[in-house]
Formats: C-alpha cells, sequence, structure tokens
C-alpha cells in the first residue's frame, strides 16, 4: 500500500475527537453483554481438561477406559484425537494437548466431554496418565546454564553458538558503533544486573467456549477471543477441516492484552464435540488460567551503559534473557529492538537468548518483550543522571532520539513524538510538585512498534438513511465507538446514526488479530476507505437523478451537491434521501475496502510517578502518577486515555506485586487472585493523562496505535520512584514489601 | 540494487557484512533476492521477518515498492499484545 495516498488531512473534525457515549457500556453495566461462558447450545455437553501435576515428565501411556464408560461421559478425547499439525503449527498443538511430554504444571494431557461438570470431573479422576516424571528447570538463568534439564533436543536454530545449553533457542543480536571505544569516552559506566517475575496479562473474562460440530463436518465455534479469525485457521489446522467449514463468532471480551491471540481451549472444545456429536462447551477457572495460559516472559538483564558527566550516553550494551516457558518464542526480539530505541545513540549493541523452561507457554502481553527492557534501561540511565546530580528528564531529552536519528535497531525514525512527550513531563505540575516524608519521584520513557496488517471493512447504507460498519476485530479497547466516529466523520452523518458491529469469520475476509495495538489505525484505515467507497457510489446515483456527470457531484456535510455553478443548481440530497430511493436507483448501496494496512508508526511516552514506601513494612503506595504520551490523532480521548492509565496500572501490578511463583518442584504456588496481587482501583489514585497528538503519516487522520506502548514506562518509573523514596536501588521486580523491606534495612544496616 | 541492513546474529550468513546489496524493486523481490545470494539468511526468512523501509515496518505486503535509495532494514519478527 503506497504511504503517500494516506498522508494525514488538514482539517478540523467534527466527530473524531468528540467523547460519545460508549455503545457497548450499558449493556456491560447491566449484565445483557453476552461473554464467552453466556452461551449455549440445545444438548450441550460440558468439557473439561486433565492437567499434568508435574513440571516435566514424559507421557508412557494414557488408559482413558474408566472414564469412557463413566454413565454421562460422552467423549474423552487425547493427542490420538487430533491431526498431525501443520509446519510451524506443532507447538500450538502440543501446547493445547501433551504429546510425549508434559513440559510445565498444568499441561493439558486429556479432556472428557459429559453431561454435566460433576461427571466430566468425576471422569478426570479416573484417567490414568502413566508419568515418568522428568528433571525441570524454571528460571532462565538457571536454564541455560550448562547440564540444565533440557525440554527439547535440536530445538536451538543456526544462530545459537555453540556451547549454550539445549534450552537456548535463539539468539538475536542489534545495534552500531563500537562499544568499548565509546564506554571509553564516558566520564562513568555503570554495569548493573535487573530481573523481571513472568507476570499475567490478567484478564477479568477467564477462556470459554462453546463448540459445535454436525456430522457433516461443518461446525461453529463462539469463544472469547482477540482475534477469531486466527481461530478460525489455527481450529481448522489442528483438526484437519477447511477453514471454511468452521465458522467463529467472537463473543464480548473481557480483556485480553495479547493473552488471548492464541488458541487454548478451542481445538480441544471442537475435538470434543466432533467426537460425542453434541455441542461441548469450556470454561477455564482462575487456577487453570494462572496455570495453563500465557504469562508473559521473565527476563534477566545486563546492562553497561557509559556516560559524561554532563549527561551524554557515550555507549549502551545490553544482553536479555528472557524465558518464554516451554516452547520457542520469547519476545526477546521485540525487547532486543525496543530496549534503547528512545536514545540517540552513536554506540549501541543488544543480545538476546530465548530461552525455554517448564512454564506454560508465554502469550503476547502488551507491548510484548518491550517492559522488562525498558525496566534495566531507564533504571541504569536514571541512577547515572543522579549519580551526576542531573535532571533525569533533561538527560533524557539530551539523548532523546529525534527525526532523523537512527535507531538503536537500525531503521532511522521519521517524525516521532518523544522530545514532545518529555517536554510535555518538564512542564506538567506534576514534576515540580512538592513531596511529602518517605515519598520520591520517579521518570521513565518507553517505545513501542505499533502494527496494521489484514483488515475488512464493509459498511451498509440502510434504507431509513442509518449506517451499519461490518469488521472483523473484536472489541476490546472501544473499536466500535471509534469506527462508527470514523464513519460518521467521512459520511458527515451525526455518530449516532451509525452502528458498528464484529462479524463473525462467514462475513468478511481475514482480518488480523486484535493486537499490536493495530485497530483504530487500520481498521480505521478501512473504516474510511469504505465510507469513501459508499460516498463515491452515492455521488453517482445522483449523477443519474439529476442527469450531469459523476464528476460534477461532491460529497458535502452528509449530503450530495453540485460540484460548482456549471454542474447546476440542484438542492443537495442528503444520505436519507438518497438511501431512501435506493432501490429506484440501482439497489441498495454500500462500500467496502480490504488491505494490508502495513506501514504503522511508532510511539512514544514519558511516565512520572511519586511513590511513598512505608519504613516498617516496605509496602509501595502510588501517590501520583501522570502518562504522557503521542496518540497521533485522538479518534475518542477518553478511549485513549483509557489506554494511557490500563497500561499504567497493568505496569504498576508488574513492578510492584505480581509475579508467578514456583516451588523447588516446579509446581505453580500461587495459581489465583489472592496469592496472585493485581492492583485494584482501591490501590491507585487517578492515573491523570496528557494526549500529544503528532499525526502518523501513513493514516488518514494521522492516526497511530494507543494501546501498548502505555506498560513500557512504568516498571522503571514506579521503580526510580521507590529508589528516590527509599535511597536504595531495586533492581529486581516485583517490588514487593519483603524485598523493599529487606533492602531498606539491608541499607541501614550496611 | 537496493541496500539491506542485517541485524548482528544473522551476518554469519552474509559472510560478516551487517549491509547487503541486492536487486529489488518491492519486497517480494527483496526477499527471494536475499534468500538467493545468501541461503544462510533462508532459515530466519522462512521463520519470518519485519523490513522496515524508510522507517515504516511492513511484514507481508508483496507489493510494496522499494526504490534504490530507500532505507532498507531486516528485523526479527515484530508481535503485537
Amino acid at each position: 500500500m503506497a504511504l503517500d495516498k494516506n498522508a494525514p488531512e488538514t482539517r478540523s473534525f467534527k466527530v473524531v475527537g468528540s467523547r460519545p457515549l460508549r455503545p457497548d457500556g450499558i449493556d456491560k453495566v447491566t449484565g445483557r453483554a453476552r461473554f464467552g461462558a453466556d452461551m449455549s447450545a440445545p444438548g450441550m455437553l460440558i468439557g473439561h481438561i486433565l492437567r499434568s501435576p508435574h513440571a516435566h515428565a514424559r507421557i508412557r501411556a494414557i488408559d482413558t477406559s474408566k472414564a469412557e464408560a463413566l454413565a454421562g461421559v460422552k467423549a474423552v478425547v487425547t493427542r490420538a484425537d487430533f491431526a498431525a499439525a501443520p509446519e510451524g503449527m506443532e507447538d500450538v498443538l502440543d501446547n493445547c494437548m501433551a504429546g510425549e511430554k508434559a513440559l510445565y504444571d498444568g499441561h493439558a494431557v486429556a479432556a472428557i466431554a459429559a453431561t454435566s461438570a460433576a461427571i466430566a470431573r468425576q471422569a478426570a479422576k479416573l484417567i490414568e496418565v502413566d508419568y515418568e516424571v522428568l528433571p525441570h528447570v524454571t528460571d532462565v538463568d538457571a536454564a541455560m546454564a550448562p547440564g540444565a534439564p533440557a525440554l527439547h533436543d535440536g530445538r536451538s536454530d543456526e544462530t545459537v553458538p555453540d556451547g549454550y545449553s539445549a534450552n537456548v533457542m535463539s539468539r538475536v543480536e542489534y545495534g552500531h558503533g563500537d562499544i568499548e571505544a565509546g564506554l571509553a569516552k564516558a566520564d562513568r559506566v555503570l554495569e548493573r544486573s535487573y530481573k523481571t517475575a513472568a507476570t499475567h496479562q490478567g484478564y477479568i473474562e477467564p477462556h470459554a467456549c462453546l463448540a459445535t460440530m454436525g456430522p457433516d463436518g461443518q461446525a461453529d465455534l463462539w469463544c472469547c477471543t482477540q482475534g477469531h479469525y486466527m481461530v478460525r485457521n489455527t481450529c481448522a489446522a489442528l483438526l484437519g477441516m477447511d477453514q471454511g467449514q468452521l465458522r467463529v463468532t467472537a463473543s464480548e471480551i473481557g480483556g485480553g492484552f495479547g493473552g488471548k491471540t492464541t488458541v487454548f481451549i478451542e481445538p480441544v472444545a471442537l475435538a470434543l464435540a466432533r467426537k460425542a456429536g453434541r455441542p461441548v462447551k469450556i470454561v477455564m477457572d482462575r487456577t487453570e488460567v494462572l496455570r495453563a495460559t500465557g504469562p508473559t516472559a521473565s527476563s534477566s538483564i545486563d546492562v553497561r551503559i557509559g556516560m559524561t558527566k554532563d549527561g551524554r550516553i557515550t555507549a549502551a550494551d545490553a544482553e536479555l534473557r528472557y524465558q518464554g516457558g516451554a516452547y520457542p518464542g520469547s519476545p526477546v526480539g521485540m525487547g532486543s529492538m525496543s530496549a534503547f530505541a528512545p536514545y540517540d545513540l552513536e554506540n549501541v549493541r543488544t543480545i538476546g537468548y530465548d530461552v525455554v523452561t517448564n512454564r506454560p507457554k508465554q502469550a503476547a502481553y502488551r507491548a510484548p518483550g518491550a517492559p522488562m527492557a525498558a525496566f534495566a534501561v531507564e533504571s541504569a540511565i536514571d541512577e547515572l543522571a543522579k549519580g551526576f546530580g542531573l535532571d533525569p528528564l533533561d538527560v533524557r531529552l539530551k539523548n532523546a532520539a529525534r527525526e532523523g536519528t537512527r535507531s538503536s535497531y537500525g531503521p532511522t525514525f521519521p517524525a516521532i513524538g518523544l522530545e514532545a512527550t518529555l517536554r510535555a513531563a518538564k512542564d506538567h505540575p506534576h514534576w515540580s510538585a512538592p513531596l511529602g516524608p518517605n515519598q520520591g519521584r520517579g521518570v521513565a520513557c518507553g517505545f513501542w512498534f505499533n502494527f496494521g496488517g489484514d483488515t475488512c471493512v464493509t459498511l451498509n447504507v440502510t434504507p431509513d438513511g442509518t449506517v451499519t460498519v461490518t469488521e472483523g476485530n473484536p472489541d476490546i479497547g472501544g473499536s466500535r465507538a471509534s469506527m462508527s466516529m470514523m464513519a460518521a466523520e467521512e459520511l458527515g452523518i451525526p455518530y449516532e446514526k451509525v452502528r458498528t458491529v464484529i462479524a463473525d469469520t462467514g462475513a468478511l475476509g481475514q482480518n488480523e488479530v486484535t493486537d499490536g495495538s493495530r485497530v483504530t489505525f487500520a481498521v480505521g484505515l478501512a473504516t474510511i476507505e469504505a465510507a469513501r467507497a459508499a460516498k463515491r457510489e452515492m455521488c453517482a446515483r445522483v449523477a443519474k437523478i439529476w442527469g450531469i456527470d459523476e464528476e460534477a457531484v461532491i460529497w458535502e456535510d452528509g449530503a450530495a451537491k453540485p460540484a460548482g455553478p456549471n454542474a447546476g443548481d440542484y438542492p443537495p440530497m442528503t444520505l436519507a434521501e438518497i438511501a431512501a430511493i435506493a432501490s429506484n436507483t440501482g439497489g441498495p448501496i454500500a462500500g467496502h475496502h480490504e488491505v494490508n494496512a502495513e506501514g504503522a508508526g511508532v510511539s512514544f511516552a514519558t511516565h512520572i510517578a511519586d511513590t511513598e514506601v512505608d519504613p516498617d513494612t516496605g509496602a509501595t503506595r502510588i501517590v501520583r502518577y501522570t502518562v504522557i504520551q503521542d496518540a497521533g490523532k485522538a479518534v475518542h480521548p477518553a478511549y485513549v486515555e483509557g489506554q494511557f492509565q490500563g497500561g499504567a496500572v497493568q505496569g504498576i501490578g508488574w513492578a510492584l506485586n505480581e509475579e508467578y511463583i514456583y516451588g523447588a518442584d516446579g509446581i505453580l504456588q500461587n495459581p489465583g487472585f489472592l496469592d496472585y496481587r493485581i492492583p485494584v482501583a482501591s490501590d491507585l489514585p487517578m492515573i491523570d493523562t496528557v494526549i500529544l497528538e503528532i499525526p502518523n503519516p501513513g493514516h488518514p487522520y494521522g492516526v497511530r496505535g494507543v494501546g501498548e506502548t502505555s506498560i513500557v514506562p512504568p516498571l522503571a518509573a514506579v521503580a526510580n520512584s521507590v529508589s528516590a523514596a527509599t535511597g536504595v536501588r531495586m533492581t529486581d521486580l516485583p517490588m514487593s514489601p519483603p524485598k523493599v523491606l529487606a533492602a531498606v534495612q539491608g541499607q541501614q544496616e550496611g | 540494487m537496493v541496500k539491506v541492513r542485517i541485524w548482528g546474529s544473522l551476518t554469519a550468513a552474509t559472510d560478516g557484512r551487517s549491509e547487503v546489496e541486492v536487486d529489488a524493486t518491492n519486497l517480494r523481490e527483496l526477499l527471494d533476492s536475499l534468500a538467493q545470494a545468501y541461503p544462510g539468511l533462508q532459515p530466519q526468512l522462512k521463520r519470518g521477518v519485519t523490513v522496515a523501509i524508510d522507517g515504516l515496518l511492513y511484514n507481508d505486503d508483496w507489493f510494496t515498492p522499494i526504490s534504490d535509495d530507500s532505507e532498507v532494514v531486516l528485523l526479527s519478527r515484530l508481535q503485537g499484545g
């Protein structure tokens, strides 16, 4: 797609930029909205999954005969009930249903469909799995050590040098310049090691689905997902079906944050439905969600940064080690690319290692890989700046990447907004507000790429002049409102005259998953183009009515008008007037657009955090928090603010409390929200937001993705704040009260 | 000829060079030319890459135009959340 077609227009918006009521609000607060677990079907069975109690074990045999003999059990499936996975999807299948080995605590090994949940659970206890328990490893550095228990044989790719553990799957390296020469020019070289824990996306709604399959092989699936086209394609492949035989409908979704960009229970429900010949519903409980769906990677990172005493970074070097669970694919590549991306550096290098461990396969989590890298880098820069007595914002401004900067990962930046966020932070009253006792202030920057991808939109004009936009991306962050607003803006009609619906997979062509902060950018672009197609059609109809050339009719303020005095003197025809006589002028009116919307613009943010640390308990309270981010163009500012706030809150949880805790036996110790502590509203102040609008040159309205960047800075912003409050540099997340207390006491004793 | 910057760990497949030149006028030709000229890159190209063209990111759109003076950088395949 040629981007010059999409250069942002200089225009004043009428609908875009306003704050209409959210179209799903009433449904969600009254309980009318239908989520994954709300679906049911006549004759429906309940599915239940038997999971491995071992962190690592060879499956010698599975005997399901006693379970199958139990009254009420209609089907039992194991790996033998799935087709051989196509190339590239072997790990997806193995993660949904273990093959030769169970690779983590909670790995699915069999599943039952029964007439009740109680019978299904009882049947699970009757399945006899003959395990050979194997040594396990759950820590990334331990997994890399020579002699570590190996999960797979021969899976390391060609980028891994000799001498590494078999658990190292790949190695990446980015950068330019001469690190050692750059460090030699520094007045101080700081070397630090940092660790972050695996955290879960923590969506409110557990995974849920309902599958049906007829004897003719036609199947339907309802599920909560970030991408039902992905679900269709993946399930069809794993079950040996044609994609066209499987129709998937996305339910309302109670959060995803990247964790619902793959499949877990959906292929299992379909396999059970196929075997039982009846609909099968599976709903995970929270324990299953935490044990067997993707948290993000945990990380271990070493950083070296050289800085002159006036705050110029002379060289920056980092080694990042991410464990992504039992299969290759941790986001270490993106962590390596994003680590130093906010800065204009002459000498920079990142080396990343993708490592497997006996944990659930990691899934994407909001800006995958970037928050951990930013925690390490932004902590080190903060420590250096403070060591020289410099303002940490001034140091970042001195080193900030700008238009024309060769980024740390290679490409030269076009127009970007980092400097604007830093200047806005410096001017914000928060930056100069007084602090109380035991309080500290931290600042950090963050970067994310943003994506586009395959997108289809159809816009139908109904006979009464209202408009329906049909798109194929589940609405997680307000996209139905945003699409309706962009369609209304383009058509020149009120927002209330447009309704956006999410179609099933039979209604539109392929749509990429709702991820990568892509939807407002890519689906918005397609919506605008679909509206323009409908306008062209309506102008053509009016031209016929008036008996003039199509080119002599223009669209303005929601109506077709003569292009000028030479076109003739005709009263404008509104969209509603044209729609009312569509049958007489050629039939229904619609516009559609299909595109692979690549070329999304990158995004930057700066966050300021104030914390107060209780010196007696080590507990940290967020006193004040401000997010400043470039949104390109904020279509619905309230949703943009919500994205900023949501990312900040998830990052605060990652910084202060959230962590997967494994025992020496490799079993997850805290698979529930009582022991896995996410921040709730009462823990937090209102998160303040500042929206900057630096237009994305790749979108007609200048829109950038906003959903992910906001989780990148908080880990470091909070850590820098806690360090300022306590005088102790915190390098190991989460900064839970016992850890902070020990650090404070250690300093006092030292 | 288009100059293509290669990330560090792939330079083993390009005789240690971090920048190579190939004939290409669009993304498809670029990937084909790289695979042909540097067979050691084929495993990574098969696993997937993202290509930055003049600072913007592309994954799959074969016919994205590339001119001789375009800045082209090969990157790890990007994924969102």
